[in-house]
């Protein structure tokens, strides 16, 4: 099986729908968050992938970006963890159902 | 070298007027160190005054100026500045010894006194201000230090302000000249507005020059009439006369300061600095506003002699004495001799500053008695002062040949004699002389001779810090009478500008005048010994004419006049002012207050029912609204996650339907 870019598409799709599905249904925090790492990492891919079948020789623009995204998605798991761990502190619990403070 | 000179002319009122400022700055305590900056300073402006003196000797009809702007307004440039010319040098030099030997006298009278340091920060202050009078080539500068001149009388005659009196007489002065500055600076405005300057002398465009005076034209006689009011104010002519004997509330060295060196000599130095404006147009050396001039003067010279006669405190005496003596000075400028007139104020500023500080030595010997009917016999208590004041008695009374006074006043009736429209201020002038000479006597009398009476005593010889400068005075009063001699006329040709000559023949001219003036001041000296020689604690006058004594001695009823008419009426209407106020212009603001509050109940009320209820509906939809809104706010992160993914997924079925 050759690798194309559809195969590369569709486990970037189902990476992301994965990565979706963690977000929506976990309860606990920190799984939310890894399901967010993985959407980001999904989008990586489709950046690489389409780089990669497209004209060549092509600036490594996807590539860059997909750096970019990886070095974000650190720093933005670190801010995440940070408010994972204070959320904690505060309300005992790493349950995102019972942190709704913010409710209407 | 003048124009070094000039450049710091200024320097002449600013050294003073720093040792004013070094005085205020220093505390109560410091009594020496108020003396000293304030002789300090004086000593530097006689020696200044006599620099500047020196040049103006070498050239007759010397003048120089030195103008600079002042600001600029607009277009309209305002330049201020100094001159220089023989009546200025002379009235520099007269002001700063006179003012010296005040000062001087002052350590010794005030030297018990608590306020002794500010006293001597406003006495270099009142000195400072009359020199800038004296050396201002604009009717603003001048009328700048002459209200400055004013404010210093203020703080003077009220020194000891914790005396009701002294207060008040304060404050009479003060409002009293006022009344006079405001026609004065009517008199400015109106200059300005004919001739776009203010300047004396300006190289031919100075408003007393040829120009300018061309440019005053008709309303010169108005102008020259307002700006005669104030000096009418400040020279206490009739009828704004009855703030100076009032003023005898201040110590007494400040009496001599108002009415030897500064005050009231600011008057008549003004009327004879702007003399060129009284006499525009003149025809036979006759204006209507030197007439009117010259009637001031004779009306005020006679009542205040009159009421002289009658006084009994010993400075009232020489007060009534210096209003009539301005009088006199008036009257010599109005019909023309101007020289004659500031000759008898340069005299009368030595011995009438003399007599005032010996009346002071009397006050002080006696323990503060005022009453010279209480005193008698001092001459050998006090033999310096009977001397000095002796000699300040002979010149004022016009004692011929080796006192100041007689001098000039037989230069003064000269020039009576000679005015063409009426004979009458010559003959008045001359019973002016007589009354001189008769209250003079009296108050000799009173003080000097006859038996001791209570006040007196107890007196003793002054110290001699204040004996010194009287025997300077007396020394400057005899001294002066020889540039006055007719033989050798030095004061009267410096003053008009031409070289003074010798001529012993001119003695014997005005042999007539002076004789005359001689015969009038015998009469009255001699009236005075028969009449006063055994006087006791009733006056002689009293006994015999007892309605005329006290008609003169409540000065006239001046005082009641001008209550029941003047301030009477002022008070009526500011009564009338105040029901106006209290009623009709309080009932306006209230009918308006009253509008503005039914408009704003009108206004509440619209609000409340008509604005406020369409808010409120517009509130309650949004607030509706809201809460349907808040519902789908779970706070849950995932809720909204989910949320996100189904408008995500929304957005992109409408790209793909779309494209």
């Amino acid at each position: 099986m050759n690798p194309t870019l559809q195969l590369f598409l569709i486990v970037s799709a189902a990476l992301f729908c994965i990565g979706l599905l963690a977000a929506l249904s976990r309860r606990h925090a920190i799984f939310i968050l890894i399901g967010i790492e993985m959407m980001l990492a999904a989008a990586g891919l489709n950046f690489i992938a389409f780089w990669r079948f497209g004209p060549q020789p092509a600036p490594p623009t996807g590539v860059m970006v997909a750096i970019f995204a990886i070095a974000i998605a650190a720093a933005e798991a670190t801010v995440g963890l940070a408010l994972v761990l204070v959320v904690y502190r505060h309300f005992r619990t790493t349950n995102v159902d019972q942190v709704d403070q913010l409710k209407g | 070298m003048s124009n070094s000179l000039l450049a710091h002319l200024w320097l002449i009122p600013a050294v003073p007027l720093a040792a004013s400022l070094l005085i205020l700055s220093l505390s109560n305590v410091r009594r020496g160190g108020a003396a000293v900056f304030a002789i300090a300073g004086q000593v530097i402006a006689l020696i200044l005054s006599l620099v500047a003196f020196w040049p103006t000797l070498q050239t007759p009809a010397y003048r120089v100026w030195q103008n600079f702007t002042w600001f600029t307004f607009g277009e309209q440039v305002l330049r201020i500045g100094f001159v220089l010319d023989p009546l200025a040098a002379a009235m520099l030099v007269m002001i700063t010894l006179v003012s010296l030997c005040i000062f001087v006298f002052s350590i010794g009278y005030m030297a018990t006194d608590q306020n002794f340091t500010r006293f001597f920060a406003y006495l270099s202050f009142f000195s400072a201000a009359m020199l800038g009078v004296v050396i201002s080539n604009s009717l603003l500068l001048l009328f700048v230090c002459w209200e400055l001149v004013g404010l210093a009388s203020y703080l003077l005659i009220g020194f000891w302000i914790d005396k009701p009196s002294a207060a008040a007489a304060a404050k009479k002065a003060f409002i009293t000249t006022r009344i006079g500055d405001l026609g004065f600076f009517l008199g400015i405005l109106w200059v300005y507005d004919r001739s776009g300057t203010l300047l004396f002398y300006d190289g031919g465009n100075g408003a007393l020059e040829h120009s300018g005076l061309l440019s005053l034209g008709a309303s010169a006689t108005f102008i020259a009439l307002l700006i005669f009011c104030g000096a009418v104010g400040k020279s206490g002519q009739f009828p704004l006369h009855v703030w100076l004997p009032d003023a005898m509330e201040g110590p007494t060295p400040v009496s001599a300061l108002i009415h030897a060196a500064t005050m009231v000599a600011a008057g008549v130095f003004l009327v004879a600095r702007v003399y060129p404006l009284f006499s525009l147009g003149a025809i036979n050396g006759v204006t209507p506003s030197l007439t009117v001039v010259v009637w001031i003067g004779v009306i005020t010279a006679l009542i205040s002699s009159l009421i002289a006669l009658a006084q009994a405190d010993i400075k009232r005496i020489l007060a009534y004495s210096t209003v009539s003596q301005l009088g006199l000075m008036m009257v010599s400028l109005g019909v023309g001799g101007v020289a004659a007139g500031i000759m008898h104020l340069l005299a009368h500023g030595f011995f009438k500053a003399l007599l005032f500080l010996g009346s002071g030595s009397v006050i002080h010997g006696c323990h503060e008695e005022q009453d010279i009917r209480k005193m008698g016999g001092l001459r050998r208590l006090m033999p310096a002062t009977f001397l000095t004041y002796a000699i300040g008695m002979m010149a004022l009374s016009g004692v011929p040949l080796f006192f100041a006074g007689a001098w000039t006043k037989e230069e003064i009736l000269h020039a009576t004699s000679l005015w063409s429209v009426s004979q009458v201020p010559h003959y008045l002038m001359l019973a002016g002389v007589v009354l001189t000479a008769l209250y003079m006597t009296r108050q000799m009398i009173y003080l000097f001779f006859g038996p001791r009476r209570t006040a007196a005593e107890h007196a003793h010889e002054s110290p001699a810090v204040m004996t010194l400068p009287l025997i300077v005075l007396a020394l400057c009063t005899v001294g002066f009478s020889v540039l006055l001699t007719p033989a050798w006329p030095w004061l009267h040709d410096y003053l008009s500008g031409e070289r003074a000559v010798f001529d012993s023949s001119r003695l014997i001219q005005p042999i007539f005048f002076l004789s005359l003036a001689l015969v009038a001041a015998g009469i009255g000296l001699g009236l005075g010994v028969f009449l006063y020689r055994r006087a006791g604690a009733i006056d002689p006058l009293e006994r015999a004419l007892p309605g005329l004594f006290r008609f003169l001695a409540n000065r006239m009823w001046f005082d009641e006049l001008y209550d029941w008419t003047i301030i009477a009426f002022a008070r009526a209407t500011a009564r009338a002012s105040d029901l106006l106020d209290r009623y009709f212009l309080d009932g306006l603001v209230r009918t308006a207050g009253a509008i503005g509050g039914a408009l704003g109940s009108l206004t509440k009320g619209f609000d409340e029912r008509g604005i406020n209820a369409g808010v409120d509906d517009a509130t309650d939809v949004a607030r509706g609204f809201g809460r349907v809104i808040a519902r789908r706010h779970s706070g849950r992160v995932q809720t909204y996650l989910g949320a996100i993914a189904v408008g995500m997924l929304a957005l992109l079925i409408l790209y793909a339907w779309l494209t």
